[in-house]
């Protein structure tokens, strides 16, 4: 609670989520843009982590390391999460996963901070 | 290093009760997030000992030492650790690869062979000392590296694995000393992602991934060749998003029957192995991931990827047909039977904990706390082919 007005203030994105939280949740703080949080890290590490490895370096799909990623930005990441790779195991994720959560783990990826 | 956890752990377990002790009984549990594992006795049904310093166990396994003391267990980050059941500690360890997967123990125990995603390839071991003894790399016929997966051991200090990006089955025969001769089996098929071998080494089935089917390999046969069971079987339907790649360690066989899960649908494959035919699909509770077969083969018990992985169904294999489904709780990861069938131990990942059920009566006989626990392992595995 206490980052959080620091926060509000050097991003816009998080304004706006915040925004979004209060006004879905109805009250003072509900989570980033409304996703659970520990659920999706839990998600991230344990489901994506039996195929991308728990740590993300890779197993039998590619590492989701920040470096590894570089080259695709927070939006074709979430896409491909969402569709999946067909003809590869990368299965797509829109049937369990919102748009927000796919956009919120891809965010995540980016920056290397899930673990 | 034997931290305790909440749990009593003697410091060793030869030195715990009064005087020597057998290890038949042993096993290990791997505690996948903290990269311990467990020393367990299925005798009392106790924990042992907790091991640390593992490393990264979030996909691991083992194989056990002919003399059923030692464990080495294969970690994620391509670590090789030779575990001592009896001191209960860490006898040897190294890291030979960046990103590994399993492994397998040669017929007369010398060997150890890992098998690795990165670097693809297999390398293979001296027991004893974790010395090297041979590297194989995993280029198929079209140049291309590949990770390794479905590495087992079969008679005459045989490995067989296979090539996943190539899409080739391979076998290193290291019968003649340190520099294995290789024998290669290209277009076995598309994205083969886990292979298996019978209890008696004879058939080899790698699932396929790409393409629609599964490759059979009878290493009986003089020489052998690539065949396809199942082509097909998921013609004319819509194949599910796949959260979680079904495994083949533990398949079910009872007879000629051979019972294994299908990638992409609610349902298990039985093969009959006389023909090569496909016997039944049996329609289970959800996508599954291990089939593990009782140890007489009568009954193969089965756990499910998420969303369905807090079930367990149990399939009659003469029958075909699910007998019974029951709920150990959230995230069943996975399972093993004493060496003679009449426990199961169950690992639940997110109740951290182990149950263990009384086979015949399916009634929960103990439970163990461990945490995150994943892979569950006995000595017993020593003295079966394959893995
Ligand atoms: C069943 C196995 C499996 C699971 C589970 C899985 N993936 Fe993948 N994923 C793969 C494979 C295999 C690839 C590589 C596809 C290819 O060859 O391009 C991949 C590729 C990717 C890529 C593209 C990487 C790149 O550099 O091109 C991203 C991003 C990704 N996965 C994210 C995820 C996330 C996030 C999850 C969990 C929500 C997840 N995956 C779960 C198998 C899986």
């Amino acid at each position: 609670m206490q980052a959080l007005p620091t926060r509000w203030r050097t991003s816009s994105r998080w304004w706006l989520s915040a925004a979004a939280a209060v006004a879905l949740a109805g009250s003072a703080w509900a989570g980033e843009n409304a996703v659970d949080a520990a659920k999706l890290t839990a998600l991230v590490l344990q489901d994506c982590g039996s195929c991308h490895g728990m740590t993300l370096k890779g197993g039998l799909g590619k590492p989701l390391t920040a470096e590894q990623l570089e080259h695709w930005d927070s939006e074709q990441i979430a896409h491909i999460i969402l569709e999946g790779v067909p003809g590869t195991p990368m299965p797509p994720w829109k049937p369990l996963l919102s748009e927000a959560e796919a956009r919120w783990i891809a965010d995540h990826l980016k920056k290397g901070t899930l673990r | 290093m034997l931290a305790g956890g909440g749990l009593a752990v003697p410091a060793r377990v030869s030195r715990a009760g009064s005087g020597p002790r057998g290890t038949g009984d042993l096993g290990i549990v791997i505690e996948r997030a903290t990269g311990s594992v467990l020393v367990v006795e299925t005798t009392g049904r106790t924990v042992l000992g907790r091991i640390e310093g593992l490393g990264d166990l979030s996909h691991a396994s083992a194989v056990f030492s002919r003399d059923e003391r030692y464990a080495y267990v294969f970690g994620r980050d391509g670590g090789l650790t030779r575990l001592d059941l009896l001191e209960m500690r860490i006898d040897r360890r190294i890291v030979q690869a960046g990103n590994s997967i399993g492994g397998a123990i040669s017929d007369d125990g010398r060997l150890v062979a890992a098998s690795n995603y990165d670097p693809g390839g297999v390398k293979v071991f001296d027991a004893d000392t974790l010395v090297e003894v041979a590297a194989i790399p995993a280029i198929g016929a079209q140049g291309r590296a590949s990770k390794t997966v479905g590495l087992v051991d079969v008679t005459g200090r045989r490995f067989v694995y296979t090539l996943y990006d190539a899409g080739e089955i391979w076998i290193a025969d290291f019968s003649r000393g340190a520099t294995p001769v290789l024998t290669k089996f290209p277009d076995a098929g598309a994205l083969p992602y886990d292979a298996n071998v019978t209890g008696d080494g004879r058939h080899y089935l790698a699932g396929l991934f790409g393409e629609d089917g599964i490759t059979y390999l009878d290493l009986w046969d003089d020489a052998p060749k690539l065949r396809r069971v199942f082509q097909g079987y998921n013609a004319g339907r819509d194949k599910l998003p796949v959260y979680k790649m079904p495994h083949f360690e533990g398949w079910g066989q009872s007879g000629s029957d051979l019972v294994l899960p299908a990638a992409g649908q609610n349902e298990v494959l039985l093969l009959d192995l006389s023909t090569l035919k496909e016997k039944a699909r049996i329609a289970v509770h959800g996508q599954p991931v291990f089939c593990v077969a009782r140890p007489d083969g009568r009954e193969v018990w089965i756990n499910f990827a998420h969303p369905a992985n807090d079930t367990i169904q149990i399939l009659d294999v003469p029958k075909a047909k699910i007998v019974h489904t029951f709920q150990p709780g959230p995230a069943v990861l996975h399972l093993e039977f004493t060496p003679r069938g009449h426990e199961v131990w169950i690992s639940v990942r997110d109740a951290d904990r182990v149950d263990i059920m009384d086979v015949r009566t399916r009634a929960k006989v103990g439970e163990i706390a461990a945490r995150k626990p994943s892979g569950i392992l006995f000595t017993a595995r020593a003295h079966r082919l394959g893995s």
